[in-house]
């Protein structure tokens, strides 16, 4: 039996590349963080910029606990919006172009969040991957952990759970 | 707390960097309890096709709000920081309205303060989410 023959690589990192900024460009708050991704075939990390106005104690100084759980948590539903729409734009069914247009999938909601604060943020650029440890129809489970200096020092990990967006047939 | 130590922790929290560029102002504050405003601000949303602001800037304002309690605290001397904070979302907030969290320490021993926070837009008899949280007590 014939295979198809796999697309070029420029075409696959373009439709992945694309597929993710439609994601994470269309999000205001995201933007004012100043949080982007670095992609690696499918896995994430996010990269949060340091920027003064990120700072919460300006006497030692050390990043805002809400930006570090902000992080986390634009982080975590990134990666599970990432890992809900893979499969439909890898396979065609869901249209990149339209995706760049701002024709996105409805996000996953966040139910709760729990952040432990393991060090203080230093004013530096920090990282941070999440893992879908519960990927269900309606409820999905994540764990993320960002890092600074030393990925093996992480300075906060969280906790959250998500209602998944219901699959829409129309685009409304 | 006496009226200068209000004022005093008031300016403070309104001159931290990350908290200032949110927009949050002190609406009351004193004894262990704190109250922070966040105005509706477009460069905050995280659904674009609801204009509903982002999750992270609602944690970021019961994290300063929850620290801005424990600073209030007659019992905590000096700064404080998180130890863990969790948010339950109830609902997600109407566009276009401020939110506010109320934020009080419920328990307070020589190292860590316990600390439970409500926040609301305009409906006053819905919270938009809750927090629970401990800090550190530091400076004795």
């Amino acid at each position: 039996m014939a295979r198809k023959a796999p697309d070029p690589v420029q075409i696959v990192k373009q439709r992945r590349d694309a597929a993710l900024n439609a994601l994470v460009g269309g999000v205001p708050y995201i933007s004012f963080m100043g949080i982007g991704f670095d992609r690696r075939g499918d896995e994430l990390t996010g990269v949060l910029s340091y920027d003064d106005k990120l700072i919460g104690n300006p006497i030692l100084p050390a990043i805002h606990g809400g930006v570090t759980a902000a992080f986390l948590e634009v982080t975590a539903v990134i990666s599970l919006s990432w890992a809900y729409i893979w499969e439909d734009f890898e396979s065609g069914a869901l249209d990149v172009e339209a995706l760049a247009a701002g024709n996105l999938p409805r996000l996953p909601k966040t139910i709760d969040f729990t952040v432990d604060y393991l060090r203080s943020g230093l004013p530096r650029d920090a990282y941070a991957r999440a893992t879908i440890t519960r990927a269900g129809r309606r409820y999905a489970s994540v764990q993320a952990t960002a890092w600074q200096d030393n990925k093996d020092r992480p300075f906060a990990q969280a906790t959250a759970h998500f209602l998944m967006p219901r699959p829409d047939h129309s685009s409304d | 707390m006496t009226l200068d130590k209000a004022k005093i922790a008031r300016q403070f929290i309104q001159t931290i960097p990350h908290s200032s560029a949110l927009g949050m102002q002190v609406t009351a504050l004193g004894d262990g309890m704190a109250e922070i405003s966040m105005p509706y601000d477009e460069r905050f949303i995280g659904d674009p096709k609801t204009g509903v602001i982002h999750g992270g800037a609602v944690s970021a304002l019961m994290d300063t709000c929850g620290g801005a309690a424990v600073m209030s605290h007659p019992d905590a001397p000096a700064g404080t920081a998180t130890i863990d904070l969790r948010i339950d979302y109830m609902r997600a907030a109407t566009p276009g309205q401020a939110i506010t969290a109320r934020a009080e320490v419920y328990h307070i021993t020589r190292s860590v303060a316990f600390v439970r926070a409500t926040a609301f837009d305009d409906d006053t008899a819905h919270p938009v989410a809750t927090a629970t949280g401990a800090f550190t007590v530091e400076g004795r």
